[in-house]
């Protein structure tokens, strides 16, 4: 089978993150980047399944910068990934889902398509959990989000998804994409001989013309300051007077 | 300028979620910002949401249009999708309002992708300023928020449950029209071949209004029943940390922040959590946080709005007594 997994350098997510002078990004310095934490699990089941086939990683643009996007392609390679694709971004920031899904459709499009396409459910920076349903949507592919386990015979795959409340079971056909919970896979360290090895695998680059944003972040800002809270008090003679507090000051308990 | 909002109005379990109905009541107050009162609100799924569906007036919706069939009642986001941006496609709004939940947030990209228009996910704030759509969501797990502009018609907004309140004057019903759909369940590439439902009548924790949290300093999987029994009185749900999650303590889909669920109750208890950035990344935005750690010390304690230094083995018992006390 040939998979593509779709790959984005986030922010660590213990980073501290600042907002730029410029107000529209934050400042990245300092900032360590790693592999999406949901990516890294999509990759460990997509070289679970290749058998026979290969396993792409593909990352387009990313805000971290083109050399922070190759290192992260480097580390999905260390994963056990065959090949990188990178595809450049002349304006990386804040980036609209929905144009880089068409920048990865037309990067899938372009190296013949692909059996199985895996994204992460969510990037941990921007958080909007899009691109993988966008980019099924574009490809018109079936899509499972939230998936957390696969099993693939023949043309088709059986997917297990966490929903609020319940997990779904789909029959979908492939192509598809899949969009990876974290039960998709396991955490993997790779050890020192394949972060060697993953040196002299290729990194191709595939150009694209980016679409005009549909989405635009206008201006970043801290959270809102909170006032500090109070230490109502030490041990259990306390909880009157913080069961209190909660009805008559925050008047967030209504019994 | 089309004037009217539409609410793809997520029904699940044999009602309507909290989720939904917020939507259809934010579209309502919105609606005559946007220059229209018209709010419609979408109902996709099988005969029980078809039933349901005039009740959404209450919240606000002038109008209703099922898209009710068998073969929808399970929900499936390539079905849903595609028969959302038909029917926004037909009715060409100025605003497409969805709830922030995991099968809206499956949904909403994909009819954005359709439509080719702007989406701005899991939004915390969604107002008319000017004649414009003024919209700011948290990003970088909410250590930033974002003000976020969007091109093309409709806009598509997701957004997280309990950011708006329910019109505190219900209406009445509103009239109900079906939809003819244009594809049947032999056109789709994908089927729910089985549902497994959670063993549990709790509010999903996205949802909840009162969240009752747990981490390590529970010691054991045995002492959650400490916080069922405070959740119990309070009509909350139980999460969890992940250190416990990873330990084994407790499933992953009540794991709490980055990586878990994202959530913002009214009433947030973090007992026995050290207050770690990513578990705050899923909860920071809670209206009211309470922390219960022994360790005075604990970051918890920077981000919670009241909290007790103590023992929870003492403290949580206690609670759970004082409250029924105040029920009585
Ligand atoms: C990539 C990544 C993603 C992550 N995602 C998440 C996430 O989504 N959600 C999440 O929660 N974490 C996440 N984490 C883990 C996070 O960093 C912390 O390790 C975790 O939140 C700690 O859980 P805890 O607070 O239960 O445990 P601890 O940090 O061990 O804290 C236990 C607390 O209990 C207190 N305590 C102990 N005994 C008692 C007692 N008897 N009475 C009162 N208090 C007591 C202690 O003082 C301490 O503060 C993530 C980490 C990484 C690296
Ligand atoms: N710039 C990108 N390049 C490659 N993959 C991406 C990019 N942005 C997002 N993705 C993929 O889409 C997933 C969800 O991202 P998001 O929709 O931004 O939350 C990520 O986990 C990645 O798998």
């Amino acid at each position: 089978m040939r998979i593509v997994v779709c790959i984005k350098p986030v922010p660590d997510t213990a980073a501290r993150i600042k907002v730029h002078k410029d107000g529209a990004r934050i400042d990245p310095d300092g900032v360590k980047f790693t592999l999406g934490p949901y990516d890294s699990r999509c990759i460990a089941r997509a070289v679970a399944l290749k058998g026979a086939g290969e396993v792409v990683a593909l990352a387009a643009g990313a805000a971290a910068g083109e050399a922070e996007a190759k290192k992260r392609i480097k580390d999905a390679l260390a994963l056990g990934c065959d090949k990188g694709i990178f595809v450049p971004d002349p304006a990386p920031e804040n980036r609209d889902p929905l144009a880089v899904a068409k920048a990865l459709a037309s990067a899938i499009q372009g190296q013949g398509g692909a059996d199985l396409i895996f994204c992460g459910r969510q990037a941990t920076d921007d958080q909007a959990l899009a691109v993988g349903p966008m980019l099924a949507t574009l490809l018109d592919l079936p899509c499972v989000t939230d998936a957390v386990g696969i099993e693939v015979t023949g043309g088709s795959a059986r997917v297990q998804r966490a929903a609020e409340g319940r997990v779904e079971t789909l029959e979908v056909t492939l192509p598809a994409v899949i969009t990876g919970q974290r039960d998709i896979g396991d955490e993997q360290y790779p050890k020192l001989k394949e972060i060697l090895a993953a040196g002299k695998k290729p990194i191709a680059e595939h150009k694209v013309e980016w679409a005009a944003a549909k989405y635009a972040v206008a201006g970043l800002v801290p959270p809102p300051e909170k006032a500090p809270g109070k230490i109502v008090g030490e041990g259990p003679d306390a909880v009157p007077a913080l069961l209190n507090l909660l009805q008559t000051e925050a008047k967030a308990l209504a019994l | 300028m089309a004037s009217k909002v539409l609410v793809i109005a997520e029904f699940r379990g044999g009602k309507f979620k909290k989720g939904a109905l917020e939507c259809v009541a934010a579209a309502s107050r919105l609606a005559p910002a946007l220059g229209g009162g018209d709010v419609t609100a979408l109902v996709i799924g099988g005969a029980d949401a078809k039933a349901a569906a005039a009740s959404l007036g209450k919240q606000g919706a002038t109008r209703v249009l099922a898209a009710c069939a068998d073969w929808l009642a399970e929900f499936n986001g390539d079905a849903y999708a595609r028969v959302a941006a038909d029917v926004v496609r037909a009715e060409q709004p100025a605003l497409v309002l969805v709830a922030a939940t995991l099968d809206g947030k499956d949904v909403a990209p994909r009819v954005a992708a359709r439509l080719d228009v702007g989406y701005a996910p899991d939004v915390t704030k969604l107002a008319v300023e000017g004649g414009k759509l003024a919209i700011a969501r948290p990003l970088y797990a909410g250590k930033a928020y974002a003000n976020v502009t969007l091109a093309g018609a409709p806009a598509v907004v997701s957004v997280r449950p309990n950011t708006f309140a329910l019109l505190e004057a219900p209406g009445a019903d509103a009239p109900v029209a079906d939809v003819a759909l244009a594809f049947g369940a032999g056109d789709l590439k994908s089927k729910v071949v089985a549902v497994e439902a959670a063993k549990t009548d709790k509010v999903d924790l996205t949802e909840a209004e009162v969240i009752v949290s747990g981490g390590r300093g529970l010691k054991g999987p045995e002492h959650f029943v400490l916080l069922e029994a405070l959740a119990a009185e309070l009509g909350a749900t139980v999460g969890a940390s992940r250190a416990v999650v990873d330990a084994g303590w407790r499933p992953h889909h009540d794991q709490v922040g980055q990586t878990g669920k994202t959530v913002s109750p009214n009433l947030y208890f973090a007992v026995g959590i050290s207050g770690a950035i990513q578990h705050l990344a899923g909860m920071a935005t809670s209206k009211c946080i309470v922390a219960v750690n022994k360790d005075k010390d604990a970051p918890i304690f920077k981000v919670a709005d009241y909290g007790i230094v103590g023992d929870l083995f003492d403290v949580v018992p206690r609670m759970t007594d004082e409250v029924k006390k105040l029920k009585k």
